[in-house]
């Protein structure tokens, strides 16, 4: 019944999609598309749930389409139900944002057709129960939201952004291609319980498990890989942006656990070396490129990096855990990373709406021509100051809640037995720590330069307050961010059956403890109350303001900013976000992205400004993608002689494929 | 239960009352060794009561946030003082936050103080909140990597059951708890925004810090910022003793002449530790801010030993 629920809202998300072509050119479009997918999603989202907190057994279905001796096999189990509580909830807060943000498009034709498909493309993925159904939904999803990329085509770098991003979704579905090829083995074994059957080799689930990596990870933003992410979704509108930082890396993420967790089976414990190592780089390359950015969505763009190697630094954990049968500590960190995945897609969604609502106040996107919103928008500058807070790990918010679960996942373990986790395991704790500081430091500079101080620009002190739903959708994901913060329990409940049917162990109940405390294994040992911390909070804030208005005085007067004495009247002379970063960006920049300041000095008689310029160089574009570029573009070069061939000299090529084709044969067998 | 909620209200109390006073004692005692003749001791509490009595005086620019700051900031860090075990370690609430969750917690005053320094838009507050998070950078990362050294050899991240393990015989000299406790000294030295990373006298100085955030600040405002300041000194110091010197402690559930003693004992170590700081900010110059990530990455590569020894073996 909930799988057909479901399934009833894929299909008529699917319908959606034609029914925006015939009617996108009307007004009553975008309120139409928007309103059903709000529907449409709640509908799902509500089935999800009830599937997932009834802890109910998989159900399956297998529809006549796809492959003719295959089918289309669809299955609703634990994982797929939590993931789609991920996809649905930033689904329906995403829709009812675009219910106003979507009036500001200025091509809806390009948008409206593919938000529904893209909607409808994710839900799909998470419950493919076949390779095939997988992989075509997988791609279904990168194409929908390629489209939503490239909806703004004229403007340069966004085709730039589209280019790269469909070469690396190519590139990371040929990976999962190979992969899912890989676990099918020879008898072409496509559906997952098959799959699941077949049990391969370490060496194999190695091989499965890189190919993953590189599949699920290029689409998640695992460093190297990320390349396209920072450019591709801020591109897109930002309702989209914020499905794709905030619940599209998540399907990807799923993707991993999917292959690695469930089909591949056991794990060798030397396999989450390679995800632990990867996943710590990520966590702090993410953090830093984003603080060195100014431009507000592509710095969000970034930290989703940053997240998802928080993400997987606690899928590591659980492999490694699991490998060595400690079931119980692989379940914290499994719930960790699982109860991450459902934060960051609320945070990130609240944020790209925050910044979504700041561009169609402004028209900006750089936060340089930005700042003082705070006293324009004051609601849009509540709710993104929670959702800063939230994602800088800040108690008594969600955010914290995760980190501080995969900080006592690291406590565990000592008691991995092999030593390359030993000497890893601290290292990334110490990565992570690192990130953690870094993100609040990102986010100070993000909020400060954004919303606070005087507006730099004409366009940022004329800016009104955002419209009543995008405020809508940003207050409810506000709630929910400081909800799973103090009551963090009742979500990891949720989450056992997930945890239980992947590494064969799950975190205790959680609402036993009192005041609905933490406690992941023992009060002696560890434990954490995100609803008595809030109380204290609010209590000892209230009785200090009560007491010292009601003690001391509480005259007030305003006057023109102190500034030790030499106010500067200008705007400009304010901090800016690069300038902000200066510190940080000396202390870590200089080695992780060359960068270097050198000051231009006009020679004399010259009237131009002296400016400061400062150099960073992205190392891994530099080291990677552009010899990868430049090489293919001269192997392209080079055949492209193979073109202008006479027609004798083509027969003659062809005659020698066949010849070596046909001795590579004889010599194979 | 009376009881423990009694324990719990005191130590509230005795944190808020002391932190001016070890503020005071501190500057006393580095006026001494300058051979000045300095403040008296509650010159700090004249200071805020000054404060309290005057108006404020709010800059054009400053949005709510500006306002509401101090008093979040002061929660936050009154929580996490109110949560360390000082006297005795059966807090009522000890659970409802570990160490991790106090060190969030702090970091969570700083994230709202850095955002107060940019909330006006004048360049001083820019510069103080710039530098402000790249120390803290260094140094959250610094505080965790200590906070594993010690839970790990403990067992626990709860202060109250590591106090009482560091107080048992069964802990030993480690080789990791040595480094910890160096680095637990930079990382301290570097929050309260002493000497030699920043120097808490000045006002008008380009490498100032702290100060510099919170220049726009005046009247009850800069009363409650200064209390902060305060408490997060008496945090650290408090933390520090329950850690490596956890003697006098009472036990949860002691009566009233244990309490005494954890009292008595409690105040004797911030004494000490307030004169061991003062005697090291007047033996030392303030280094420039540039060199301070070089202190603070010596502060966080010896954390990160400290875990390593203590993930390799566990008789380090």
């Amino acid at each position: 019944m909930t799988l057909t629920i479901v399934l009833a809202c894929a299909a008529a998300l699917l319908a959606l999609a034609p029914i925006a072509v015939m009617i996108g050119r009307s007004p009553a479009a975008t309120p139409f598309v928007y309103g059903a997918s709000v529907i449409v999603t709640a509908v799902s989202l509500a089935a999800a749930s009830a599937h997932l907190l009834s802890a109910a057994a998989p159900l399956g279905v297998t529809l006549p389409v796809g492959l003719p001796w295959l089918g289309a096999h669809l299955r609703l189990d634990a994982l797929s139900a939590f993931f789609l509580v991920v996809v649905d909830l930033g689904a329906f807060a995403a829709s009812v944002f675009a219910l106003g943000y979507g009036a500001h498009e200025t091509a809806p034709t390009r948008v409206l057709p593919f938000y529904p498909a893209f909607l409808a493309g994710m839900t799909l993925v998470v419950l493919a129960d076949d390779a095939f159904t997988f992989l075509v939904s997988w791609e279904f999803m990168s194409l929908s939201s390629w489209a939503l990329v490239m909806s703004h085509h004229r403007v340069p770098d966004n085709v730039r952004a589209g280019y790269i991003y469909l070469l690396m979704a190519s590139f990371g579905t040929l990976a999962l291609l190979l992969g899912f090829g890989l676990l099918a083995g020879p008898g072409g074994l496509y559906t997952f319980e098959q799959m699941r059957a077949a049990h391969p080799s370490a060496m194999l689930g190695a091989l499965v498990l890189i190919l993953a990596l590189i599949g699920a990870g290029s689409k998640a933003g695992i460093v190297p890989l990320h390349v396209w992410l920072p450019l591709a979704h801020p591109a897109a509108p930002s309702h989209v942006s914020a499905l794709m930082s905030g619940v599209m890396t998540k399907v990807a993420v799923y993707g991993f656990v999917r292959i690695v967790f469930d089909l591949v089976g056991h794990p060798a414990w030397w396999w989450s070396i390679l995800v632990l190592a990867l996943a710590g780089i990520t966590t702090v390359m993410g953090v830093l490129y984003a603080l060195m950015q100014h431009d507000l969505k592509r710095l969000l763009a970034y930290h989703t990096v940053e997240n998802i190697g928080i993400i997987f630094i606690g899928l590591g954990l659980a492999l490694a855990f699991a490998a060595h049968g400690l079931n119980f500590a692989a379940a914290l960190a499994f719930t960790a990373a699982l109860l991450h995945v459902f934060n960051h897609s609320l945070f990130k969604s609240l944020l790209f709406f925050g910044a979504g609502a700041v561009l169609t106040a402004t028209g900006e996107r750089d936060m340089e021509h930005l700042g003082g919103l705070i006293h324009r928008m004051p609601r849009t500058a509540f709710v993104f100051l929670i959702g800063c807070a939230a994602i800088s790990a800040l108690p008594p918010l969600n955010g914290f809640v995760s980190e501080w679960l995969t900080f006592q996942a690291v406590l565990l373990s000592p008691q991995l037995p092999s030593w390359g986790l030993k000497l890893m395991v601290p290292a990334v704790g110490a990565l992570l720590a690192l990130s953690a500081a870094l993100a609040a430091a990102c986010f100070v500079k993000a909020y400060g330069v954004t919303f606070l101080g005087r507006p730099r620009t004409p366009a940022a002190a004329a800016a009104t307050e955002t419209d009543p739903f995008s405020l809508a959708a940003m207050f409810l994901l506000a709630a929910l961010c400081l909800l799973v913060g103090i009551l963090p329990g009742l979500f990891i409940n949720a989450l056992a059956p997930v945890s239980a049917m992947l590494v064969g162990g799950h975190m205790p109940e959680q609402t036993g403890a009192q005041w609905l405390a933490l406690v992941p294994i023992a009060e002696s040992r560890s434990s954490y109350d995100g609803l008595l911390v809030f109380l204290f909070m609010v209590l000892s804030g209230t009785l200090a303001a009560v007491a010292i208005h009601r003690l001391a005085s509480d005259r007030l007067r305003r006057a023109p900013a102190w500034d030790c004495g030499y106010p500067d009247a200008s705007p400009a002379t304010q901090y800016t976000a690069t300038s902000f970063a200066q510190p940080i960006r000396r202390v870590f920049g200089s080695v992780v992205f060359a960068a270097r300041e050198h000051g231009e000095m006009p020679p004399p008689g010259d009237v131009r400004p002296a400016r400061l310029v400062v150099d960073i160089h992205d190392l891994i574009w530099d080291a990677l993608y552009a010899p990868l570029a430049s090489g293919i573009g001269i192997a392209a070069d080079r055949l492209n002689r193979l073109q202008f061939l006479t027609i004798r000299q083509f027969l003659t090529l062809v005659f020698c494929t066949l010849v070596i084709l046909l001795l590579v044969l004889a010599i194979w067998s | 239960m009376i009881a423990d909620l009694a324990v719990q209200g005191a130590q509230m109390l005795l944190v808020l009352l002391l932190a001016p006073l070890l503020t005071g004692f501190v500057r006393k005692v580095k006026a001494r060794l300058l051979r000045r003749q300095g403040p008296p001791l509650i010159q700090p509490y004249r200071d805020l009561a000054r404060l309290m009595r005057k108006e404020v005086v709010l800059a054009d620019s400053a949005s709510w946030l500006f306002r509401v700051i101090p008093y979040l900031i002061f929660a936050t860090t009154w929580v996490a003082a109110s949560l360390v075990p000082t006297f005795g370690t059966g807090l009522l609430f000890s659970w409802s936050a570990d160490l991790i969750a106090i060190i969030a917690l702090l970091g969570s005053a700083r994230f709202f103080l850095a955002l107060a320094g940019l909330d006006v838009g004048t360049s001083f507050g820019g510069i103080g909140s710039s530098r402000e998070v790249m120390i803290a950078s260094l140094a959250e990362p610094a505080m965790i990597m200590i906070v594993f050294t010690a839970a790990l050899i403990a067992g626990s991240t709860q202060l109250s059951t590591m106090a009482e393990f560091m107080a048992s015989p069964a802990v030993g000299l480690r080789v990791s708890l040595a480094l910890a406790l160096i680095a637990l000294i930079m990382v301290a030295i570097a929050e309260n925004g002493r000497i030699p990373v920043d120097n808490p006298a000045t006002h008008l100085e380009l490498t100032m810090v702290h100060e510099a955030m919170v220049l726009e600040y005046s009247g009850r405002h800069l009363a409650l910022i200064e209390l902060t300041a305060a408490l997060k000194l008496i945090l650290y110091v408090s933390i520090i003793a329950c850690l490596f010197a956890p003697w006098g402690l009472a036990a949860a559930g002691a009566g009233l002449p244990a309490l005494a003693v954890g009292i008595a004992t409690y105040i004797g170590k911030l004494a000490v530790g307030g004169f061991l700081l003062a005697l090291f900010e007047t033996s030392i110059a303030k280094m420039r801010v540039f060199r301070v990530p070089e202190f603070l990455g010596a502060a966080l590569m010896l954390g990160l030993l400290a875990t390593l020894l203590r993930f390799v073996s566990g008789s380090f």
